[in-house]
């Protein structure tokens, strides 16, 4: 049985300015242990644009990061108000954010498509009133 | 061009960091941290008018190595200590968005890393 190195983050929903922190921390961790730049940019990218999701859309939510032989997956689980219409919200540029988000340099709808974009793997399941989980795998 | 080259042709503070000589070869300007994060490839230097934690945390998480704040801009101490960590070089330049682009585009620095720069 192969070892998986877990992280796990509570991810503050009323406090903008540490938002992104667990992104970085996982960076750390990555470089650390030793894997490839491109892999980590995949990673911390990917977790960065859905934690600031989960602050600026969801209230805040949990993080978390599974390191396995074969990949790297990233879960991110909120209780926020979920995605209406979740192929609308993949589209670039399609953006709920309001000016307040957009003056702290967000907002402008690139997020869940560049998500996509850096992983191998990208599960969107969420429920209206309920919450947000998001899978993300990316191979190593 | 030298990180030191920056901060002369700006005549930029330097807020923190030690290593002036690392090279760059292109930069980016945007107070959009979003588009940052979906357009930067291998630009090495972040130049805004955005001042919050997320600036540092968004270069550090594209390997950018220097970020420049213009229009008088002043970063917290906070906001250094996150750079200092992330070992990433902050200056502030009193110069306007515009007008610090376009010395250092003048100078050598684009958007792209061509040949021309290897
Ligand atoms: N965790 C979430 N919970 C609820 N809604 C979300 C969540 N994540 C994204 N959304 C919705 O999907 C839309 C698109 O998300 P996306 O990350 O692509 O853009 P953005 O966050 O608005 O802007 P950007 O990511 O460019 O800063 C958001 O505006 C929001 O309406
Ligand atoms: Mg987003």
């Amino acid at each position: 049985m192969p070892d998986v190195l877990k992280f796990h983050f509570d991810v503050d929903g009323s406090d903008f300015s540490s938002a992104g922190e667990a992104s970085v921390l996982v960076k750390k961790k990555l470089r650390q242990l030793g894997y490839p730049a491109d892999i980590i940019r995949k990673v911390s990218i990917a977790m960065y644009e859905g934690e600031i999701n989960m602050v600026i859309h969801a209230n805040g939510g949990t993080a978390d990061v599974e390191v396995g032989e074969k990949d790297i997956t990233i879960i991110l689980k909120d209780e926020g108000p979920g995605i209406p219409d979740i192929s609308l919200a993949m589209q670039e540029g399609y953006s709920t954010a309001r000016e307040n988000i957009r003056v702290l340099g967000f907002g402008a709808g690139m997020g869940l498509p560049n998500m996509k974009k850096y992983t191998d793997s990208m599960d969107i399941d969420t429920v209206i009133g309920k919450g947000t989980t998001i899978t993300m795998k990316v191979n190593l | 061009m030298k990180i030191r080259e920056i901060k002369e042709i700006l005549g930029a503070e330097l807020l923190c960091g030690e290593c002036l000589d690392g090279d760059v070869f292109s930069a980016c300007c945007s107070d959009m941290m979003s588009d940052v994060l979906a357009y930067v490839k291998d630009q090495g230097v972040l130049i805004t008018g955005l001042v919050n934690p997320q600036v540092i945390r968004t270069a550090n998480m594209m390997d950018m190595v220097c970020v420049v704040f213009v229009r008088s801009k002043i970063p917290t101490d906070d906001i250094l200590e996150l750079a200092r960590e992330s070992g990433i070089v902050v200056m502030r330049s009193d110069l306007r968005a515009f007008d610090a682009c376009g010395l250092l585009y003048s100078a050598g620095l684009s958007q792209t890393s061509g040949d021309k720069h290897a």
